[in-house]
């Protein structure tokens, strides 16, 4: 691993239309986010509930995780920096997100067989 | 072309300072080493006095050396001391001292934010001993259990003393691993690839990543109970509709990561001592790092295994049971190589090597007692008894402490400049082992007779009488063992300091340099081309290397004593300790306000201040 | 192009990345695990209150000394409000950046600015969603709901408290112009930290607030 000069990194340098674009694709998804939650509790109409209801998480963890990326690849600018920095995000992230489903998992568990 | 971080536009070098105020204000790596290491042995010789106090009670039944309430608290503080305040800071003594040397650095990536890490520890080791002197030690185990914990079965500051303390360490360890993971990422010298890195640092730099991961956890649970205690939520507690095994399961999701914590570095330790008295490399390098790294990562998936006996239903004890035995496996490779290391090597019968071997045999059977637990029907007999007791004392002493002593035998020269007795030496060893092996063999018996864990006495018709006895002056046996060391360390204290650079042949770069080094540790950063650098060296010199001469340091600038990471760690006990005034008197906060001004006037001070 | 790394200070790294930017990630990777704790206890907790106010159902709670009809007490428009606000700062601290990558002084205080009132908004609009909710009956210890959301969200709004903290303090230095392009990565920190705590929010603002 062999240092080299940090201007090395900055090469491809995103511009500040880019960065707007980037904040008017986060809000609308922060509205879908909202359109989906609504209309899964029937606040959209009651026709649009069995639709949705069924998919409101499915589809909210989706449109989360896309703002997530979308921050953290152009915002936090993991898309042009070095792969080490984005590591340091992902792998903590992975390991959070096993520890979150398991804990689930085994209190669900519990509710399931008849907790003693 | 230096990689050093601190090269920097000519200026004079002063003479290294000393006096009280030059240790308080030093920013020095090795200093700070220094200091964690005497901190933590004076604490290491409580927990250990703890520990002799305990085996006086359980030396017959029905015992009335201590009370029931003081034994509590004694199990409690010897767990919680030997954990948070011996083993972990011993190892910081030498990842202080030794990661900056092995990688060829002249410090560590934030000098004040190590000083920082050592006052915080000493406020935190402080504040919970201070429980004892008013009475109030913890008592109600090192892994607090809720909801014993809790207002309704704790109501005194016991508790709260383990709490808060716990959360000041854990300011110090996540300080020092942020530290020390920039550290070995971003100044290694030029050549030394992350694969040529001494087994020390490799280790220790999987350490430092367990640390960042587990320790947040371990953060809000405790947070959670500090609610619970006092401001009247009910996250562990049944009547609120809380579940007191979530403390166990965020616990232990810290708890089992903390435990490779602990014995990480003594594996690294290992990895250095038997190559360099063996004569030979260490058998399989990739394989010691990759396994090391396997094992940490699997540590993450195994937590429940602390768990068999609360009834999580059969898919979850079998998951856990198969990734706990899968962890054997990576395990099983280091033993080996180990093995490998040694084998056809010149073996160099010095005190170093002697614990080193000690270690990786008596971490052999703990970790056989340990895979016997992985049966969840086997640990419904295990758990909660003596062999449980067995089991972590032969990896947390027969490996940690062992592997310590062998990295304090081995480096000792290279911090003081001074020998250790070889004779003394190996009395410290056979003493040690005998008396360990006397003290904890007999737990596996006792445990699987039915002796419980955490029980101030026993009665006379259970038969525990004898093999408590053996163990009690087993127990006295290493005390005489530990007087041992400080003789000998006492002794070595009084010789000159005229060591050399390289007693044992080692193989790293911290042989190539005085001993002890001066403070900018290299006049030149070398480039290094394996990860046998020193060994290199020799094999160009015709097997001799030349005593390194002290060198000027001209143009060398190094960073600037300080003390406002004392000042910023003062801010810090000050907001953690105040919670626990919050019965005592109404305006409590006052104090945590007090000690927020402190903390961020601190953290101003030291952000502007020019670290040169 | 910029060249904002290059400080006159600057030393070379084993990774070539400065080390003050290597360590706030790796605060960030670590942070993660924090708040993944906290998550998992809400979600662990979730419908396992014994007693209201519950977030998206009705309930019965003890208000005025009595226990009687409570509605859901989540109010939607207010948060989502709270999000976008949240959203565009990261947007605005970005700007911020570019403008002191730039040596553009208006650029950065005029954006830094912007951020640092959307950080004192999102602040104020949590005091008042917490007051609000205290006052219609969810204390800190009134329920499982009460105590894992206030946690969760008060860890959240602390960070968002240091970060106004930190940002304020590059802002007022940046108006009196110590922030050149040289030091532009002070500030590059400060904002992958704000980053951080925007991305948290976008996690929790939907798992708590959106999902029933």
């Amino acid at each position: 691993m062999d240092s080299h000069s940090q201007a090395h990194a900055e090469h491809a340098h995103p511009t500040p239309g880019l960065y707007l674009k980037i904040a008017l694709i986060l809000f609308v998804l922060t509205a879908f986010e909202v359109l989906a939650f609504e209309a899964g509790r029937g606040g959209l109409g009651a026709g649009l509930r069995p639709i949705f209801e069924p998919i409101t998480v499915v589809l909210l963890v989706v449109l989360s995780a896309a703002k997530f990326a979308l921050v953290a690849m152009f915002y936090m600018h993991l898309k042009q920096d070095p792969k080490l920095l984005a590591n340091l995000f992902v792998f903590p992230i992975l390991l959070a997100a096993t520890i979150i489903a398991t804990l689930i998992i085994l209190f669900q568990y519990w509710r399931v067989v008849g907790a003693k | 072309m230096a990689t050093s971080v601190l090269d920097h536009a000519p200026a004079t070098h002063e003479k290294a300072p000393s006096g009280i105020w030059s240790w308080i204000t030093t920013v020095d790596h090795k200093r700070i080493g220094i200091l964690y290491g005497a901190t933590a042995f004076l604490f290491f010789l409580i927990g250990g006095l703890e520990a002799l106090f305990m085996r006086v009670q359980l030396m017959k039944p029905d015992n009335h050396f201590v009370s029931a309430e003081t034994f509590n608290a004694l199990f409690t503080m010897h767990g919680t001391t030997m954990i948070f305040l011996g083993v972990m800071p011993l190892s910081a003594m030498f990842f202080n001292f030794f990661i900056p040397l092995q990688i060829g650095a002249r410090d560590v990536a934030f000098p004040r934010l190590n000083a920082f890490s050592y006052w915080v520890f000493l406020a935190g080791g402080l504040f919970i001993n201070f429980s004892w002197l008013i009475n109030a030690a913890p008592n109600t185990g090192w892994f607090g259990y809720a909801n014993l914990t809790e207002n309704q079965y704790s109501p005194g500051i016991n508790t709260d003393f383990w709490v808060l303390g716990l959360q000041i360490l854990g300011v110090a360890s996540m300080a020092a691993a942020i530290n020390f993971f920039v550290t070995i990422v971003n100044l290694r010298a030029p050549g030394m690839k992350m694969l040529r890195m001494p087994m020390f640092t490799w280790m220790s730099f999987i350490t430092q990543i367990l640390l960042l991961l587990a320790f947040p956890v371990i953060t809000i649970a405790l947070v959670f109970l500090m609610m619970d205690r006092h401001f009247g939520t009910h996250f562990f507690i049944p009547d609120g509709g809380g579940d007191p095994v979530l403390w166990q399961h965020l616990f232990w999701i810290f708890g089992h990561p903390e435990v490779y914590i602990l014995i990480l570095p003594a594996f690294g330790i290992v990895s250095e001592v038997l190559p360099v008295f063996s004569r030979k490399p260490l058998f399989g390098y990739t394989a010691m790092v990759f396994s090391g790294a396997f094992i940490a990562f699997l540590g993450f998936g195994v937590w429940s295994h602390h768990m068999f006996s609360t009834g999580m239903g059969p898919f979850a004890d079998s998951f856990f049971a198969l990734s706990t035995m899968l962890i054997a496996v990576p395990t099983g490779v280091k033993i080996f190589n180990w093995i490998g290391t040694l084998w056809g090597g010149s073996l160099q019968m010095k005190t170093p090597l002697y614990f080193a071997v000690g270690m990786v045999a008596m971490f052999i059977i703990g970790g056989l007692s340990g895979v016997m637990h992985s049966s969840p029907p086997a640990d419904l007999q295990q758990t909660d008894t003596y062999f449980v007791v067995a089991h972590f004392h032969y990896v947390l002493f027969g490996g940690s402490i062992f592997g310590l002593t062998a990295g304090a035998y081995y480096w000792f020269p290279k911090m003081f400049g001074r020998m250790l007795n070889e004779t003394i030496g190996k009395w410290h060893f056979w003493l040690m082992f005998i008396g360990f092996n006397v003290t904890f063999f007999p737990m596996h018996f006792l445990g699987l007779n039915g002796m419980p864990r955490r029980v101030y006495t026993y009665p006379a018709e259970l038969n525990f009488e004898f093999w408590n006895q053996v163990q009690t002056w087993g127990s006295m046996l290493l005390g005489v063992s530990m007087l041992i060391f400080i003789y000998n360390i006492w002794k070595a204290s009084r010789q000159p300091a005229n060591a050399p650079a390289d007693p044992w042949r080692g193989a790293t770069l911290e042989w190539l340099i005085p001993s002890p080094p001066q403070e900018f540790n290299f006049g030149t950063v070398p480039t290094v081309g394996s990860s046998t650098p020193a060994w290199d060296l020799r094999r160009a010199n015709g097997g001799d290397l030349p005593e390194p001469k002290p060198e000027s340091g001209a143009g060398i600038h190094m960073p600037r004593p300080s003390y406002w990471p004392l000042v910023t760690a003062i801010g810090v006990l000050g907001v953690i300790g105040s919670i626990l005034f919050t019965h005592a008197f109404h305006q409590w906060y006052f104090i945590t306000l007090t000690g927020a001004a402190i903390l961020i006037y601190g953290i101003y001070r030291w952000a502007f201040e020019p670290p040169f | 192009m910029s060249d904002a790394a290059a400080h006159v200070m600057d030393h070379p790294t084993s990774t070539g990345i400065d080390s003050k930017k290597v360590a706030i990630w790796t605060l960030i990777g670590s942070e993660c695990l924090l708040f993944a704790s906290l998550i998992s206890t809400y979600l662990v907790y979730k419908g396992k209150s014994l007693v209201g106010p519950l977030p998206h159902a009705e309930s019965q709670c003890m208000l005025h000394g009595k226990m009687q009809h409570c509605e859901p007490i989540f109010e939607i428009p207010l948060v989502t409000f709270g999000t976008a606000v949240l959203l565009f700062s990261s947007f605005f601290v970005v700007l911020a950046l570019y403008g002191a990558q730039k040596g553009n002084r208006k650029m950065l205080v005029g954006w830094l600015s912007m951020t640092v009132l959307c950080g004192l908004f999102f602040i104020g609009m949590q005091v008042y969603e917490f007051s609000h909710f205290y006052h219609k009956g969810l204390g800190y210890g009134t329920n499982l709901f009460g105590s894992t959301f206030y946690t969760l969200t008060g860890f959240h709004g602390s960070h968002v408290t240091v970060g106004v903290i930190w940002l304020s303090t590059l802002l007022y230095r940046a108006a009196r112009g110590k922030v050149p392009p040289e030091k532009a990565l002070n500030l590059e920190i400060a904002a992958l930290y704000w980053h951080f705590v925007d991305v948290v929010w976008i996690v929790i603002f939907p798992v708590v607030y959106l999902m029933r």
